[in-house]
């Protein structure tokens, strides 16, 4: 705080409560006309959706009954649905190998630039950065080129079927690891950056090598931007849905009409017209997420500082 | 940056060169394929120039379907600036209030909002588009930009930070002299509130530059496309085959001239984008 105003000299009852600071009608009438926008967009766009995705996933939709109120029956079809169940244990598993895969490389590498102050490794900053500047559609068409027996360089060093069944889930991985990591990597840095720089010196006088000292001290001290970057992660792989519908006319019978949740939700609702399942899917889907990350704050709540 | 530094670097250096093949590859493979033609996109070693049709392309590019790119590119660039212009403004407003005034009901409302930053934003997409199709909203440009103008995590970015760094003593003087609540806001609040403002406009544009799934559902007339959901038509039409030639080579120069605005502005604007970062890490 640079500018420390002296107070009006008119006060004079120094040692009485604070001098209440404006009239308080208006700080408060204020405050409620400044987040009003928000609030309506919030109530519009997330609390409404939220409440009418639930009143829809309560009803069903037959030629017979017409609409008619289901309670919980999407739900344990969902639950019952082998479709469903094969999805979401795809994106977990996905998720568990994904996520330190990216998050390890995110941290190899703002260790490597944050130790490394030359020209390349600002360089190499920006090249790793740059994929998120590249909308995931254009990201996973690129990688699908590449991907492709005709038209990629890949097939000529690995000699695999990127898109088959067996691959496409780690081709995949990939194309998310390669579009996020960089990202990943400057929210990392940044939390290095602002570590306080004399905790190496004496280690280093303890005899210390770099490697320990990334390991052993910087790694440690930025444990809260490492939880919030892979919280983000698993948000974000768990709603896993533009890459394998980009991916998916390459090899239909690798990435099904299934493939992930989000994927089997909207082809539920857009291809054959079940609004309230794909709604109880969504539903369900967004549940996972919510209590998974609420979860995962929970337990880590001593390194996230939320 | 002693010498004893520059030594160590050596094996770092190394991983870093390969880490940036990774990254850049990709990159360089689009560079090349974008000067080749249908032909020689399969037939050609993919990491290297063969005949030079870029010209040829970009030419198509632009007037495939009655230059429907252009339009495309213009609405990516709407929906951009007007979602991000607009989701910039409404968090501010919504940041500063939580940050520095004083009303009933703002620690409930701001305990709400850190619970639904958890919400994932595209388990809402389909139930949005059956209220907004409900509203006669779908199919309009209105779909695709109201939807992005919340951006819960840009409120909470700007609070944390207006709390910081804009001091009471500051505001307090302001009204002193008179100045109402808006001008205390537009004139002392947002100026010293502006790192992080281009961030939360960076952010917010680079995100709705790159929305697929919103407008995908929302959109069914083509003009109204952006570059996403654009260029998946001519992909998804050129994979299946059904009807015209597959233009593999004009959806790969199209999505060059796509990602070349964001990278341009991605260099250009560095010290933004990455400043913006760290509001983001350090607390």
């Amino acid at each position: 705080m640079t500018q420390v105003q002296t107070k009006p000299a008119a006060a004079p009852a120094a040692a009485g409560p604070p001098a209440p600071r404006f009239p308080r009608k208006r700080e408060a009438a204020t405050g409620w006309l400044f987040v009003t926008p928000f609030v309506v967009l919030l109530i519009a766009f997330l609390l409404l959706p939220m409440a009418y995705a639930f009143k829809l996933s309560l009803y069903r939709s037959t030629l017979i009954e017409g609409e008619h109120f289901a309670l919980f029956e999407n739900y344990t079809q969902a639950f019952q649905d082998p479709l469903v169940r094969e999805g979401v244990l795809r994106v977990i598993v996905f998720g568990l190998v994904q996520t330190p895969v990216m998050i390890g490389l995110a941290l190899l590498a703002a260790l490597l630039i944050d130790h490394a102050t030359s020209r390349f490794s600002r360089i190499f900053r920006l090249a790793a950065f740059v994929p998120y500047a590249v909308p995931v559609v254009i990201g996973t068409l690129m990688w699908g080129f590449l991907y492709s027996k005709d038209t990629g360089p890949l097939s000529a060093v690995l000699p695999l079927d990127f898109l088959s069944s067996s691959w496409v889930l780690a081709s995949l991985g990939n194309v998310v690891t390669w579009q996020w990591a960089g990202y990943n990597m400057i929210v990392l840095y940044a939390a290095l950056q602002g570590l306080p720089r004399e905790v190496y010196e004496s280690a280093r006088i303890d005899g210390a090598g770099p490697v320990q000292i990334a390991w052993r001290i910087k790694t440690p001290m930025i444990s809260s931007a490492l939880v919030l970057a892979t919280l983000f992660t698993i948000l974000g792989t768990l709603q896993f849905f533009t890459e394998p519908l980009i991916l998916q006319p390459l090899n239909p019978g690798s990435i099904t009409q299934h493939y992930t949740p989000n994927v089997y939700a909207f082809n539920q609702a857009f291809s054959f017209q079940q609004y309230n399942y794909s709604a109880a899917i969504s539903f369900l889907l967004g549940a996972v997420v919510f209590v998974g990350s609420y979860l995962f704050l929970f337990a880590t709540r001593k390194r996230s500082a939320l | 940056m002693t010498a004893k530094k520059e030594r160590a670097g050596v094996v770092p250096h190394v991983v870093m060169g390969v880490l940036a093949i990774y990254f850049l590859l990709p990159f360089w493979w689009l560079l090349v394929a974008a000067t080749k033609d249908n032909d020689g996109l399969f037939l050609s070693a993919p990491l290297w120039f063969s005949d030079f049709h870029l010209t040829d392309n970009l030419t198509t590019v632009f007037s495939q379907e009655n230059g429907i790119y252009l339009v495309w590119l213009r609405n990516s660039a709407l929906y951009a600036v007007v979602s991000g212009i607009g989701a910039t403004a409404v968090s501010a407003l919504a940041g500063y209030a939580f940050a520095k005034l004083r009303f009933p009901g703002r620690t409930k409302i701001f305990a709400l909002l850190l619970g639904l930053i958890m919400v994932p934003a595209t388990a809402l997409v389909l139930p949005t588009y059956l209220l907004m199709s409900k509203a006669g909203l779908v199919d309009s440009v209105w779909a695709v930009i109201l939807p992005s103008l919340l951006n819960p995590f840009g409120v909470y970015l700007l609070r944390v930070y207006t709390h910081e760094s804009v001091p009471d003593e500051m505001l307090e003087a302001a009204r002193i002299d008179g100045a109402g609540e808006l001008r205390v806001f537009t004139s002392v609040a947002l100026p010293a509130m502006r790192p992080a403002l281009v961030t939360v406009l960076l952010f917010s544009m680079v995100a709705s530059w790159n929305n697929f799934f919103l407008p995908l559902v929302m959109l069914s007339d083509d003009h109204l496309f952006p570059l996403t959901v654009g260029l998946r038509t001519w992909y998804m039409s050129a994979t299946l085959g059904n009807g015209g030639e597959a233009l593999f080579n004009v959806i790969v120069t199209g999505a060059l001239v796509a990602i070349v605005p964001l990278i341009v502005a991605f260099l250009l604007l560095q010290r933004y984008w990455r400043g913006g970062l760290t509001i983001g890490a350090v607390k």
